[in-house]
C-alpha cells in the first residue's frame, strides 16, 4: 500500500501529531513500507472466522455501585501543566 | 565487587532470614553498583534514599519474624509502572515531569511482599522498541560484549534497562513488561530468566499501558527460582483491572520439582525462521535433547499460521496504542508546548513529546482504524489472531508445553541497529505469537554464539499453567549450567 | 396521521429523530468510583480513571448496566444478552482520554417503543432504534477568563443512555409529547430523575423535509437541547430554514447545528465541523458484558405499573376521563398521590374516583400553579383531599362550599372537616328550612312569582340564587332544586 504525502497529513492530523515538511517523506516512506509489509496477511482465508478482540476474558466482573474515589481535586489538578486556576485545568480559549 | 551482589534471588532471601547480612548491607552493595554501572544508562531515576529507607524497614520485618517473600531485595522497576510520588516517564519526553500519585498494583504487590526499589529502569519509549533506543534518556547497553570487540551491544527491548541491570548486577532482580516480546527477548540478549505471564495473571492497573490486550507484566531475574518467587509476589486477581483473572496464585517455587519425566514437549517446525542462525538452531536442539533426557516426550507440532504473528500485531498493538496514548496531550499532566490556539497545542505538544518510533506507531495505528481501513486492516487483524490462537489450542491437545528459540539472532550493535522498521520488528518474530494467544511464555539462557553472547530458549505454556513452564525451564536450566558455559568460554579465550 | 407542512410549492413532510442522552440514576459513575452528585467543587469528584491518567483502568458499575435494562424493559425493547464497549475517539479538553467509551456496533438495548398520544385522540407508538451506555463528558468553561477555557471534570465518566428513536416522529408536538412521555417513563423506572436544567436529560433532534411518500431527505442535527420548550423553538425554525432552502431549489447540508436559546434559532457549528472520524474499536480494557436472561427477568419483576397501563386502569377501572388520567400519569408523584387519595376515601361511592381526579387536576393543580409549589410541597395531602371528597359525596358539603373549604385547606392546612366544623359550613338539608326560606322568598318577591308561573321560566335561576344567598350557600343544591321548582309550580 503506497501512502500519499496527503494521506499522511491527513492521519497526522488525526492523531494531532505535528509533521513537520521534511519528515513527511520517510514517514511517507516508512509507513508504506509496513503497510506493504502487512499485506502479507491477505494470504489468509478468514471466511468464517470471528474477530478475537481479547483473551480469556468470558465474563466481566461488575462493581457495586458504591462512592469509592474521587474528593481530591488537588491531586487530579497536581501535575497541570502551568498549573491550575480554581482547581481547573485550562487550554486556549475554545470557540464554539 | 562486594560478593553480595553475586547471589542470586533466592540465595539471598534464605540468608537475610538467616540475618547473615542485613537488607541494608544488601542494598547498600547494589547502590554502590548501580553508581558504577551508571555508564549502561540502565536507570533513568534512581532512588537509594527511598530503597535504604525500604530496606531499614524490611530488616525490621525480618527480626520481628514477619518476613514478605521478597523481603530486603532489592530490584530494578521498569519506568512504566507507576510509582507514588516518584517520577514515572515511559522513557518519553511527554511524561517528562510526571509524578504518578498513585502506586501501580503490581509494584505495590512487590512493597507488600517487601522488595525494596532501587530505582526506575530505562525502556524503550512507551514499551515500543525492541533495543532500547527510542528512549528519550539515550540508548541502554548491553553489559554483555562479544569476545575480543569491545562494540557497544543493545540490551533488548524495550524492557532493556531491567535487562541491563540485573545482568550488571545492578539490581537483583527486575519488573518488566510484554507486550511483543519485550521481557522474553532482552532476558534472551542479556543472559537471563524472563518470564511472560498468562494474560491476566497480573494487573495492569497503574502501568502507563501500551497496547492493553497485549500487555503483561512479569519478572526478570537470573535463575528460575527466582523467577518463581517474583512472580507469585508480582501476581493476583486486582478488582481495579477488568482483565484480571481471579484465579488463584499458587506458591509457583513450592511447586518446583524439577521433574519433567512424562512431560510431552513440542516443537513447532514454522519457528524455524528464514536467517536463523545455526547457533540458534543448535542450543534449540540441545534443549530438545535436555529435556529428552530428563524423560520428556519430544513431539513435532504445526502452528502453521506463525508467519502471520508479526504482522497480525503490527496492526493490533499500534491501532490500541493509538488510542492509549491520545490521553498525553499535555492538558492535565506532563508536558505541554504551547500553541496558537488548542489543535496547535495538541498537535505541537505530541509532535514534539512523542520520538519517532511511537510517532510511527501511532500512525499506524491510527490508520488501520480509519474509516475505509478498519475491516481491511484491523477487523481482519483480529480474525487472524483467532486462527493464531487456534494453533496453540489445537497444538495443546497433544502436548504440554512448546519449546523454540526466543530470538532469531543474538543481541546486535548499539552503534549501528537495522534502520529498516521491519527488519528491527523481526527481532519479536518468535515472541508474539504468544501475546496474541494470551499464552504464558518465558525465556532462559540457553547457550552462547561461537563470540560469546547469550542465546535464549522460550518456552511456551497453557494459559495458567506457568508451573509447567518453570519445571521445564528448571530442567534446561540444570542441564545447560549456563554459568558454566560462560565461564568454560572465558577460559578457553 | 401524518401532518403536512403547506409550502408555496406544495406540501411537506417533517420528519424527525431524537437521540436523548439520559443521566443514570447512580450513585457512582459508570467506570469509576467516584460520586455522580450535582453541583460540587470543580474536580472534586473525579478519580484518576475519569481524568484519564496513566495506567488507569475502567471497571463497570452494575448497578447502572441494570438501570438500562428496565429502561429497556419499560420500552419494550429487547434486552442484548452480549453487548460490547467501543472506544469513540476525538480529541477534545473535555475528554481526558481522547476517547469516550460507548456501545457502537452491539448496544445493551435493542429495538423496542414508545406511545405517544396524539391531539385527534389516537395514540401513535414511536419506535426506539436501541439503547446504549456510555461515558458523559466534562464541561469546558468558556466565561471565567478572556483567553482560557477551564476544565472541569466532574461530569467525567458520569453514565448515560442514549435512546436512539426511528424517524417516526413528525412534528413539533410529536417531539414533545416524545420527550414528556419519556421523561415520565424515566421517572417511573427510576433510572434517570429528567431534570433538564441540570443537564440530566438533553436531546439530538434530527430533522428533515420530504415531499409525501418521497425518500427521506438530509437531515440536520440540532445538539444538546436542553429543554423541551427549546425543543419546540429549534424544530420550529429547522422547519421553517429547511423548507425556505427546499423551495427555493437549494439542497440541505447534513450537519451539526446548534440551538440558540436567545435568539430561538439554530446556526451552524462549522468549527466543529471538520471530517469527523472517530475511530470506534471495542474497548481492550472491558471484556463484552453478558448478561444472564435470569438477571433480566429478575429486574422484569421489579418494574413498577409504567404510565399507559396506569392510564388504561385508571380509565377503565375508575372512569376517569382519558384526559384526566393522561394528565395524572404524567408524572409518578401525581398518580401517587392520586392513588394514596383513593386509598383513602371512605365514603363509598362510585362517582368517588372521578371527583378525586377533577379536584386534583383542577383545584390542587391551579392552586400549585399560582404559589410555584411542587406536589410534595403541598400541604394538602391526599388524606386530606380525600376527606374533602368524602363530605361532598356524604352531602355534608356543597361543591361551592368545598372550594371555599379547600382554600383555607390550602392556606392552613387544617383539615377539611375541622374547618367545616369551626365554620358551621354543613350543608342544609332539612326540608322545612328549606321551604321556611322559600316561602319568604316567594313573598318578598311576588311579581316575579306570577312572571314565572305565566312562563318565564329564565327565573328559576334567580329563585335559587336569591334563597342560596339567604341560606349562605348551605343549601343542599340538589334538595334547593326539588323543592323550588315544585313550589314555584304551585303544586
Ligand atoms: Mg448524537
Ligand atoms: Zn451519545
Amino acid at each position: 500500500m503506497e501512502l500519499t504525502r496527503e494521506n499522511i497529513i491527513k492521519v497526522a492530523h488525526l492523531a494531532r501529531l505535528e509533521v513537520p515538511d521534511e519528515r513527511l517523506e520517510p514517514l511517507r516512506q516508512s509507513l508504506s513500507q509496513i503497510l506493504d509489509w502487512i499485506e502479507m496477511l491477505n494470504e489468509v482465508n478468514v471466511d468464517g472466522v470471528e474477530p478475537m478482540f481479547s483473551v480469556n476474558q468470558e465474563q466481566m466482573r461488575r462493581r457495586e455501585d458504591v462512592v469509592t474515589d474521587g474528593g481530591y481535586a488537588k491531586d487530579i489538578v497536581a501535575n497541570a501543566p502551568g498549573g491550575a486556576q480554581y482547581d481547573m485545568f485550562s487550554v486556549p480559549k475554545v470557540v464554539e | 565487587m562486594n560478593e553480595l551482589i553475586k547471589l542470586n534471588l533466592s540465595q539471598a532471601r534464605d540468608k537475610l532470614l538467616k540475618k547473615d547480612f542485613s537488607s541494608v548491607e544488601l542494598t547498600s552493595a547494589f547502590i554502590k553498583q548501580m553508581e558504577e554501572t551508571r555508564g549502561l544508562n540502565a536507570f533513568i531515576t534512581e532512588t537509594p534514599e527511598l530503597a535504604l529507607e525500604q530496606a531499614k524497614a524490611s530488616d525490621k520485618r525480618i527480626a520481628a519474624g514477619s518476613a514478605g517473600i521478597m523481603e530486603g531485595i532489592p530490584i530494578g522497576m521498569k519506568d512504566l509502572f507507576c510509582s507514588k510520588g516518584t517520577l514515572t516517564t515511559a522513557a518519553s519526553k511527554i511524561l517528562s515531569n510526571f509524578i504518578p500519585p498513585y502506586e501501580s498494583t503490581v509494584s505495590q504487590n512487590l512493597k507488600d511482599a517487601g522488595a525494596v526499589s532501587l530505582g526506575k529502569t530505562n525502556l524503550d519509549e512507551f514499551a515500543m522498541g525492541s533495543a532500547n533506543i527510542t528512549s528519550a534518556y539515550g540508548p541502554v547497553e548491553n553489559p554483555w560484549k562479544k569476545q575480543g570487540d569491545n562494540a557497544k551491544l543493545v540490551p533488548g527491548g524495550s524492557s532493556g534497562g531491567s535487562a541491563a541491570a540485573v545482568a550488571a548486577r545492578s539490581c537483583m532482580a527486575a519488573t518488566a513488561t510484554d507486550t511483543g516480546g519485550s521481557i522474553r527477548q532482552p532476558a534472551a540478549f542479556c543472559g537471563l530468566v524472563g518470564l511472560k505471564p498468562t494474560y491476566g495473571r497480573c494487573s495492569r492497573w497503574g502501568v502507563v499501558a501500551f497496547a492493553s490486550s497485549l500487555d503483561q507484566a512479569g519478572p526478570m531475574t537470573h535463575t528460575i527460582r527466582d523467577a518463581a518467587i517474583m512472580l507469585e509476589a508480582m501476581s493476583g486477581y486486582d478488582p481495579k483491572d477488568a482483565t484480571s483473572i481471579d484465579i488463584s496464585v499458587p506458591n509457583y517455587e513450592s511447586l518446583l520439582t524439577g521433574n519433567v519425566k512424562g512431560l510431552r514437549v513440542g516443537i513447532p517446525k514454522e519457528y524455524q525462521v528464514d536467517g536463523m542462525r545455526s547457533e540458534i538452531m543448535d542450543v534449540w536442539h540441545k534443549g530438545v535433547e535436555w529435556l529428552k533426557q530428563a524423560g520428556a516426550e519430544i513431539l513435532d507440532i504445526s502452528l502453521p499460521h506463525t508467519k502471520y504473528a508479526l504482522p497480525t500485531y503490527y496492526i493490533i498493538a499500534p491501532a490500541e496504542a493509538s488510542s492509549n496514548l491520545a490521553r498525553y496531550d499535555g492538558i492535565r499532566y506532563g508536558a505541554r508546548i504551547e500553541g496558537e490556539d488548542l489543535t496547535d497545542l495538541y498537535e505541537k505538544t505530541r509532535g514534539q513529546g512523542f520520538g519517532n518510533e511511537v510517532q510511527r506507531r501511532i500512525m499506524i495505528g491510527t490508520y488501520v482504524l480509519s474509516a475505509g481501513y478498519y475491516d481491511a486492516y484491523f477487523i481482519k487483524a483480529q480474525r487472524v489472531r483467532r486462527l493464531i490462537t487456534k494453533d496453540f489450542t489445537d497444538a495443546f491437545q497433544k502436548v504440554d508445553c512448546i519449546l523454540t528459540p526466543t530470538t532469531p539472532t543474538a543481541a546486535f550493535s548499539l552503534d549501528n541497529p537495522p534502520t529498516d522498521p521491519v527488519e528491527m520488528y523481526m527481532n519479536d518474530v518468535l515472541a508474539v505469537p504468544a501475546n496474541l494467544a494470551g499464552l504464558p511464555a518465558l525465556s532462559l539462557p540457553g547457550g552462547l554464539t561461537s563470540d560469546g553472547l547469550p542465546l535464549g530458549l522460550q518456552l511456551v505454556g497453557k494459559s495458567f499453567d506457568e508451573v509447567t513452564l518453570l519445571n521445564a525451564a528448571q530442567v534446561i536450566e540444570t542441564a545447560a549450567n549456563f554459568q558454566g558455559q560462560v565461564t568454560q568460554m572465558r577460559k578457553a579465550s | 396521521m401524518t401532518t403536512y407542512i403547506e409550502g408555496a410549492t406544495g406540501p411537506w413532510e417533517v420528519v424527525i429523530g431524537l437521540e436523548v442522552h439520559a443521566q443514570v440514576s447512580s450513585n457512582s459513575k459508570l467506570f469509576s468510583g467516584a460520586s455522580t452528585e450535582f453541583g460540587a467543587d470543580p474536580n472534586s469528584q473525579v478519580s484518576f480513571v475519569d481524568a484519564g491518567f496513566p495506567g488507569m483502568l475502567p471497571v463497570i458499575n452494575d448497578f447502572c448496566v441494570r438501570q438500562a435494562i428496565k429502561t429497556g424493559l419499560g420500552l419494550h425493547a429487547q434486552i442484548n444478552e452480549l453487548s460490547v464497549f467501543d472506544r469513540k475517539n476525538y480529541f477534545y479538553p473535555d475528554l481526558p482520554s481522547g476517547y469516550q467509551i460507548s456501545q457502537f456496533k452491539h448496544p445493551i438495548v435493542g429495538e423496542g417503543h414508545l406511545n405517544i398520544d396524539l391531539p385527534d385522540g389516537e395514540t401513535k407508538a414511536v419506535r426506539i432504534e436501541r439503547i446504549h451506555l456510555e461515558q458523559d463528558a466534562g464541561k469546558s468553561i468558556h466565561d471565567q477568563h478572556p483567553s482560557k477555557t477551564f476544565i472541569d471534570l466532574n461530569r467525567s465518566g458520569v453514565a448515560l443512555m442514549e435512546i436512539v428513536t426511528m424517524p417516526d416522529i413528525s412534528s413539533r408536538e410529536e417531539a414533545m409529547a416524545f420527550v414528556k412521555n419519556l421523561r415520565s417513563l424515566l421517572r417511573y423506572l427510576g433510572t434517570c430523575d429528567g431534570n433538564m436544567e441540570q443537564g440530566s436529560m438533553r436531546a439530538d433532534v434530527n430533522v428533515s423535509l420530504r415531499r409525501p411518500g418521497a425518500e427521506l431527505g438530509t437531515r440536520a442535527e440540532v445538539k444538546n437541547v436542553n429543554s423541551i420548550r427549546f425543543m419546540g423553538q429549534a424544530i420550529d425554525f429547522e422547519v421553517q430554514r429547511q423548507m425556505e432552502i427546499l423551495e427555493e431549489g437549494g439542497t440541505i447540508v447534513q450537519e451539526t447545528r446548534l440551538f440558540d436559546p436567545v435568539r430561538g434559532e439554530t446556526r451552524s457549528m462549522r468549527s466543529k465541523e471538520e471530517a469527523h472520524d472517530y475511530r470506534y474499536f471495542p474497548d481492550p480494557d472491558l471484556p463484552p458484558l453478558r448478561l444472564k436472561p435470569e438477571l433480566i427477568e429478575e429486574i422484569r419483576k421489579t418494574l413498577p405499573e409504567l404510565p399507559e397501563a396506569k392510564k388504561t386502569r385508571f380509565v377503565e377501572k375508575l372512569g376517569l376521563s382519558p384526559y384526566d388520567a393522561a394528565v395524572l400519569v404524567s408524572d409518578a408523584e401525581f398518580a401517587d398521590y392520586y392513588e394514596s387519595a383513593i386509598a383513602a376515601i371512605k365514603q363509598q361511592d362510585d362517582k368517588a374516583p372521578k371527583l378525586l381526579a377533577n379536584w386534583i387536576t383542577s383545584e390542587l393543580f391551579g392552586a400549585m400553579n399560582r404559589d410555584n409549589l411542587t406536589i410534595s410541597e403541598s400541604k394538602v395531602r391526599p388524606e386530606g383531599i380525600a376527606e374533602l371528597v368524602d363530605l361532598i359525596t356524604a352531602g355534608t358539603i356543597s361543591g361551592r362550599i368545598a372550594k371555599d373549604v379547600f382554600l383555607q385547606m390550602w392556606e392552613s392546612g387544617e383539615s377539611a372537616a375541622q374547618i367545616v366544623k369551626e365554620k358551621g359550613l354543613e350543608q342544609v338539608s332539612d326540608d322545612s328550612a328549606i321551604r321556611v326560606c322559600i316561602e319568604q322568598i316567594m313573598a318578598a318577591n311576588a311579581g316575579m312569582v306570577d312572571e314565572y308561573r305565566s312562563g318565564k321560566d329564565k327565573l328559576f335561576g334567580f329563585f335559587v340564587g336569591q334563597v342560596m344567598k339567604a341560606m349562605q350557600g348551605k343549601a343542599n343544591p340538589k334538595l334547593l332544586n326539588d323543592v323550588l321548582k315544585e313550589m314555584l309550580d304551585g303544586k
